[in-house]
């Protein structure tokens, strides 16, 4: 009788292995998560717009409705990733998550300082790549590194009341994501 | 035999006690690094890459993407100034200032994240509709019964979550601090 605690002990710390290899199992185990949601309605290196949460139908749980949605899911294997989103009247944000839903960056409107918001997505191993005096004339360009192959981003227009919805929608309409096969 | 039936139940236990942990943490939402005003928590580091294993297990679960630190911070709420939570049957106040942000929007939630349904379709303001006081502070009623001034209609529903969402604001990661305040007081009136 004298083992019982020693069997105790055994079980917590077990345990205790047990829970911290499950919260770290969670994010490659997941079947629900926001990239296999968009991953059932769109298509890889394309811009598509979501339509607009409501109390029956959303693509994600808490979803900003005041915000007009679109997504663009990417896959670098082929190249890199050139984004442009003409920003709306009001707020414009442009965010990156990695394939397990880390943001990873975000730029608004102001911080992006244009009227369009425009940048190159590439793999470190794709800017390292990069001819040295394109890098030099390119100063203008915003170039951000994905950590992942794939991921998403993710463009957000606010509509500062219900009626203005439609030229949030408008704004993020003119958005595009294309690939960019490396030279030959 | 006795070998046998220890580890057994030494492992039966561990299993139990693992899983349940788990469970646990990622429905009551765990995570670190937290930022508590009021009756608000954010949690800034779920939008960037510092983000903690258990919110990265939460969200891969629910299926929602947090907002970048780029682009905001979102405060969520599930009691009222009292400890109390929730209850779409109660009348709520909703009153004060928010810290300094472009924008920012309220919206109400179910306890799964998703919109409630209502007669007038509205599911939260923004900082640009809602009506203000002549010093610019604000009062929103929320609560099943239409009243003047700002409604914002919980439907009746058993259990809700307010989500405080500020856009472009200097109150992130760097800023883990409750002197960023205030955020609004919230205070349940009355319950039919």
């Amino acid at each position: 009788m004298i083992r019982l605690p020693l069997w105790i002990l055994g079980a917590l710390l077990l345990g205790g292995i047990v829970h911290l290899s499950t919260v770290l199992a969670m994010p490659e185990a997941a079947t629900q998560d926001a990239y296999s949601r968009l991953a059932r309605m769109s298509p890889v290196n394309a811009v598509v717009q979501l339509s607009a949460p409501n109390a029956q139908d959303a693509t994600m749980p808490f979803m900003d409705p005041a915000f007009a949605v679109a997504v663009c899911r990417y896959d670098l294997s082929a190249g890199s990733l050139k984004l442009s989103a003409p920003v709306s009247q009001a707020y414009t944000s442009v965010t990156f998550y990695t394939r397990n839903s880390v943001a990873y960056y975000a730029i608004n409107d102001r911080a992006a300082g244009r009227r369009a918001i425009e940048l190159d997505l590439m793999t470190p191993v794709q800017h390292a790549q990069m001819p040295e005096e394109e890098d030099v004339t390119a100063a203008d360009r915003l170039i951000i590194e994905s950590p992942t192959r794939r991921g998403l981003i993710v463009l957000r227009a606010l509509a500062p009341e219900p009626g203005l919805m439609a030229m949030a929608r408008r704004a993020l309409a003119g958005a595009q994501c294309r690939s960019e096969p490396p030279p030959q | 035999m006795r070998l046998f039936f220890g580890s057994f139940f030494t492992l039966m236990v561990a299993a139990a006690i693992g899983l349940g942990a788990t469970w646990l943490t990622l429905t009551r939402g765990v995570a670190f690094g937290s930022l508590t005003i009021g009756a608000w928590t954010a949690w800034p580091k779920s939008g960037s890459v510092d983000i903690d294993p258990y919110a990265r297990a939460t969200i891969a679960r629910t299926g929602e993407l947090p907002v970048g630190a780029g682009d905001g911070v979102a405060f969520y709420a599930h009691n009222d100034d009292g400890g109390n939570p929730f209850d779409g049957r109660c009348t709520y106040v909703v009153s004060g200032m928010t810290p300094a942000a472009r924008y920012w929007t309220l919206t109400l939630y179910d306890a799964q994240g998703r919109l409630v349904a209502n007669t007038i379709d509205r599911h939260g303001f923004t900082s640009a509709e809602i009506v203000r006081e002549a010093d610019g502070r604000f009062v929103i009623n929320v609560g099943p019964r239409a009243r003047p001034g700002n409604w914002l209609p919980s439907g009746g529903i058993e259990r809700f979550i307010m989500v405080w969402r500020l856009y472009d604001t200097p109150i992130g990661v760097a800023s883990l601090t409750t002197k960023e305040g205030p955020m609004p007081a919230v205070v349940r009136k009355s319950c039919s």
